[in-house]
């Protein structure tokens, strides 16, 4: 591995990981203690539409899919806000209706697509050096986002009827959420893929929130781990060769099961000690 | 001193699928009101509170906080919704959940100063939490989370404070001390409280007020077993569990 680590690609692929763990520790943060892990999937899924657009215009894939994944999280989120239709109904719609517009946008497109499959299921080993000067400087728009705006993010998080009552513009936040979500997921296409993007936006930030109950720790925890995840994960894909997405998924899954274990028997032990001390 | 109207409410009627939840409400809450409004549940309570605060527009009428449009006038309000619907593993610590009630004072993107905190402090004194400020909220128990949203509430020196079934999710033995606290506060504010428990509710108020969908209102305690009937639909001898209400509410 460490001879590796001299390869341009090899250092790009860590560059890449450590900027993904970095969006997707912010963000899956709000992700899971907010509960919007559907409409996030949902707009994962649609950004294969701006993929689609991208080829078709013959542009950066990327670009396509940050404009279009923007333009469609603000319209999901106008839509379950301002219409009656049910929240998860309108999601289902987003998620099948972006990605059957990425497929009718990559045949209308001359040529064939031919790194179609790494849009969908990550290639870390292959991120362009275009692709991580975005990547940085989406992650640094998500910093300073969030960093301005932590308490208003927080409290529209937590109790959002009364943030509306203390003066707090909570649609308008949630709107600007959702626009984070899909930075972050614009961020992370390249890393994990469209498909797998949802695990990266929730398992991190699952992992922190059992040691901490600080929104800023779990943050911070959360990055961690996924620095801990996307570097293990591509690690072990370069020795077994295996693909890099799918092993970084299934090795932050594995940890996040492995800690529910753990702090479970901990609570377990804890609890037994404090009936018999109290017996 | 002058009492003065803090919220007027004229014919005001809300309508939800096209029916109407609440019809034509004409309520005058005032400075010195320890009102308690009862009804069954999918009566309207929660509804007409939120008219107040002006989270529900009404589809007609009027109404008015201190002379104002309700999303200017809810500052002067201390609103406690029914709290125990939160996620109790949300990563916020009371103290955090106190300052909320600041962010009319600071606003988008200022930092708390620190009267802010002085001020959360204060609040948590109040209503006796101080020691708990760095707790996590959904860890405590459910009276011990209503106080920490109680204090929310007070941390803006509110000229009217707005309970949404306060008593629901505390225990027997706790709802006393609570009732004693909103004793103690009604010395600086109005009070309104809605509740669908009316035993527990026509102990403590001065005033109670009947809803279902239609307001029965006499400024006073006395209400009749013909009014209540009226707004519960049924024989309420069921609703106050075989108790006789009229004698409950006249012995105070």
């Amino acid at each position: 591995m460490l001879d590796a680590l001299q390869y341009q690609f090899m250092q790009n692929a860590l560059l890449a990981g450590l900027l993904a763990a970095i969006a997707c520790g912010i963000v899956g943060v709000y992700v899971v203690v907010k509960k919007i892990v559907f409409i996030s999937g949902g707009i994962a899924h649609a950004s294969f539409g701006g993929i689609g657009l991208g080829y078709l215009l013959g542009i950066n894939p990327v670009l396509g899919a940050m404009a279009f994944t923007i333009a469609s999280s603000l319209g999901i989120g106008l839509v379950t806000r301002r219409t009656r239709l049910p929240e998860d109904t309108a999601i289902g719609i987003l998620w099948a209706m972006g990605m059957a517009l990425g497929i009718i946008f990559i045949g209308l497109a001359p040529g064939y697509a031919p790194d179609l499959f790494s849009y969908l299921f990550g290639n870390i080993l292959t991120v362009p050096f275009f692709d991580l000067m975005l990547m940085l400087i989406l992650d640094v728009v998500i910093i300073v986002l969030v960093a301005l705006l932590y308490k208003e993010f927080l409290y529209l998080s937590f109790d959002e009827e009364f943030s509306t009552v203390s003066g707090v513009p909570t649609e308008s936040l949630y709107l600007l959420l959702l626009c984070l979500v899909a930075l972050t997921v614009v961020v992370l296409i390249r890393v994990v893929g469209i498909i797998l993007v949802i695990a990266l936006l929730t398992i991190p930030a699952a992992l922190a929130r059992q040691f901490t109950y600080s929104l800023k720790k779990m943050m911070l925890l959360a990055i961690s781990a996924g620095v801990v995840f996307t570097f293990s994960g591509l690690w072990i894909s370069y020795v077994l060769n295996l693909a890099s997405g799918a092993t970084i998924i299934l090795v932050s899954g594995t940890v996040l099961f492995l800690s529910f274990g753990i702090n479970k028997l901990r609570r377990r032990t804890r609890g037994d000690s404090h009936t018999a001390s109290t017996a | 001193m002058a009492t003065k109207e803090l919220v007027r409410m004229e014919n005001v009627w809300v309508y939800n699928d096209g029916i109407p939840v609440l019809e034509d409400i004409n309520l005058s809450i005032e400075s010195k009101d320890f009102l308690g409004i009862i009804g069954p549940n999918g009566g309207g309570k929660t509804t007409l509170l939120k008219v107040i605060l002006g989270l529900i527009k009404p589809n007609r009428g009027r109404v008015t906080v201190l002379g104002m449009p309700p999303e200017r006038g809810r500052k002067y309000i201390g609103y406690i919704s029914q709290f125990n619907l939160f996620d109790h593993d949300f990563p916020i610590s009371v103290l955090e959940v106190v300052l909320m009630g600041r962010y009319n004072k600071s606003g988008l993107f200022h930092r708390y100063r620190e009267e802010d905190r002085e001020a959360a402090i204060t609040a948590l004194k109040t209503v006796d939490m101080l020691g708990y400020k760095d707790r996590q909220v959904g860890r405590l128990s459910g009276g011990e989370q209503q106080r920490v949203f109680i204090a929310r509430a007070l941390v803006t020196n509110p000229r009217l404070l707005l309970l949404d079934e306060p008593t629901a999710s505390i225990d027997p033995n706790m709802q006393a001390e609570f009732y004693e606290l909103l004793d103690r506060l009604k010395e600086d504010m109005a009070i309104v409280l809605v509740s669908h428990d009316i035993s527990a509710v026509s102990i403590y108020v001065s005033e109670i007020a009947c809803l279902n969908h239609q307001l029965f209102y006499h400024g006073s305690k006395e209400v009749s077993a013909e009014e209540l009937e009226k707004a519960y639909h049924c024989p309420i001898q069921l609703i106050a569990h075989g108790t006789v209400p009229h004698r409950v509410l006249r012995e105070h």
